[in-house]
């Protein structure tokens, strides 16, 4: 899992919200001589965040984390997760679970057939998964966090 | 072989993916103004809960019984629906699906070997419900009709049914009422049971020559080939072109004012106009149609009126459509009546580039279309229809009724699931 570090101004100010197309007429030195003709020869459509962080369009997801539970693996309360249904849910990865009927950020552990849903803050314990007394499914796998700093 | 796949309650399935708490319990999604009820699951439906019926009607058992009530959220169902056809595109092939409807589609599995059907259709089923938290079951058949009948017996039988040996089918066919088979409607089913035919096996058997003359000529005789597992309904082109476009809606409360119903107009020709972009024609005809009803307490009485007017040159702009729609409502308007539902028409549609030229009118111009262009462009990625116009209203007062409307989870950055 990797984090992105993004001020909470350009993340939230942004008011633009859709995705950009890019065609010919954005280039805004087309019809410049000089330097301005070279360095259209090399332009080419800038960085698409999409590109990186989706990988499987139609399992991935996003959510928004309100607690401070995984704060220690720097996941904050506020921060947007990316959520790849199609991956398997391998011990310890960060997972969406579905607890009893609550939506839960952790990290998931699975040794041989003891499966435990572990915090990373200091005030919270683990999870025993004991398939008598909850109602436990993985909901998907956290792929990527989107971080305010 | 083909295949038909069906999203179960697709509705009220999209709304368990975020709310994982509904889990076991009853649910229902009401239509546009939370009037009907327009799905229910396995929990809702074992209730005696009737698909279509009035939300009011239902209401007792409802509370009672603790169901959980959704108004329809489209941005959340339309984008749901879009990841379970984009996987099976990914598994079956980009050419080999049709989507027959927001929540079912057809697939071509001629490329599959028979001895393999079984096992390709439960790894489909399989997939997307892990990717996209869906269920759906899967009927395997020879034609689209016997995979509609397959798809009836699938939930019994894991989510899947593979109709591939004549036992199979004759058994499935015997069991099958006639009002069940994909394509008989409940008149005719009526009138199949009154000639003693009464389930579908019983309707495969009939001759061609009656089914000819009393089912509707070709129509019925093709019905009865597919049931017999002769193929006779191609798949379809996936990217259908409509032919006609109408964006209409009933009132959140009943309307009264010329303004609100021109407003309502406009409103709807900005949403049709945009589709009719979208598809790359242009429309000759515009029709505009509401629905009155009087103020007579004793006789529900509804009354449908309409105008039409066919426009000089072809057009995809919307200021030309509100043009010459506008003044149709105009006409349309008694004072003194009250409003239920507005809607328009656009007809007479043609691909843009072989416009008709008139001899006293220039068509659409390059700047208009670039006009247009731009702001479909910034709706499309702003939404909420940040650029509209005017005449369309700003307060829209007249829009539907949602009280039970549930997050845009997956379009809306301030919508978002909230995880602990």
């Amino acid at each position: 899992m990797k984090t992105i570090k993004m001020g909470i101004n350009e993340f939230n100010a942004a008011n633009y919200k859709g995705s950009k197309t890019f065609n010919q007429w954005d280039v805004q030195s087309a019809n410049a001589t000089g330097f301005g003709a070279a360095a259209d020869d090399f332009m080419e459509r800038g960085i698409d965040l999409n590109e990186q962080l989706i990988r499987n369009k139609p399992a991935t997801f996003f959510m928004r984390v309100n607690s401070n539970a995984m704060q220690n693996a720097g996941i904050s309360k506020g921060d947007v997760v990316i959520i790849d249904r199609s991956l398997k849910p391998l011990s310890g990865k960060v997972i969406i679970a579905n607890l009893n009927g609550e939506m839960l950020i952790r990290r998931f552990e699975k040794i041989r057939n003891k499966v435990r849903l572990l915090p990373e803050a200091d005030k919270l314990s683990p999870i025993e998964i004991d398939a008598s007394c909850c109602d436990f499914s993985i909901w998907g796998v956290v792929t990527y966090v989107i971080h305010v700093p | 072989m083909k295949a038909i796949v069906d999203c179960d309650s697709f509705y009220c399935s999209c709304e368990k993916v975020f709310k994982p708490e509904l889990k076991g319990r009853p649910i229902v999604v009401l239509s546009n103004n939370d009037g009907c009820i327009i799905s229910r699951n396995v929990e809702a439906k074992s209730l005696g809960i009737e698909m279509a019926g009035p939300y009011y009607q239902a209401r007792e058992l409802i509370e009672k019984n603790n169901v959980a009530v959704f108004s329809s959220n489209y941005n959340l169902y339309g984008d749901m629906s879009q990841r379970v056809m984009a996987v099976l595109k990914l598994l079956a092939g980009r050419d080999r699906i049709e989507v027959y409807s927001v929540d079912e589609s057809f697939l071509d599995l001629s490329h599959i070997p028979t001895e393999k059907l079984e096992e390709f259709s439960v790894e489909i089923k399989a997939t997307v419900e892990r990717w996209t938290g869906i269920p759906v079951s899967v009927g395997i058949a020879s034609s689209k009709v016997l995979c509609k009948l397959a798809n009836r017996f699938s939930k019994k039988n894991k989510g899947v049914m593979l109709l591939d040996t004549d036992e199979k089918i004759t058994a499935a066919l015997k069991e099958t009422m006639v009002e069940y088979v994909w394509g008989v409607g409940r008149r005719l089913a009526i009138k199949l049971k009154a000639q003693n035919i009464i389930t579908a096996f019983d309707l495969k058997n009939v001759n061609e020559e009656w089914a000819r003359k009393n089912l509707g000529g070709v129509v019925g005789l093709r019905l009865i080939k597919e049931l017999r597992g002769i193929p006779c309904i191609p798949m379809h082109d996936p990217l259908k072109v409509k032919k006609m476009i109408t964006t209409s809606r009933m009132f959140g409360r009943k309307v009264a004012t010329i303004e609100e119903l021109r407003e309502a107009v406009a409103s709807y020709i900005s949403r049709a106009a945009e589709k009719l972009r979208r598809q790359y024609c242009v429309a000759g005809i515009i029709k505009v149609f509401v629905v009155t009803v009087n103020n007579n307490p004793k006789e529900y009485a509804p009354e449908s009126l309409a105008l039409e007017v066919k426009l000089p040159v072809s057009t995809c702009i919307t200021p030309i459509f509100l043009q010459h729609a506008l003044p149709l409502v105009d006409q349309l308007y008694r004072p003194g009546s009250m409003y239920l539902k507005a809607g328009i028409i656009l007809s007479d549609l043609i691909s843009e580039n072989s416009v008709q030229y008139n001899l006293f009118m220039e068509p659409d111009s390059e700047n208009q279309k670039k006009i247009m262009e731009k702001m479909d462009n910034i709706n499309f990625s702003m939404r909420n229809d940040v650029i509209k116009f005017a005449s369309s209203g700003i307060l829209r007062n007249w829009r539907m009724r949602q009280d039970f409307i549930s997050q845009r989870y997956t379009s809306r950055w301030e919508e978002l699931k909230e995880v602990k």
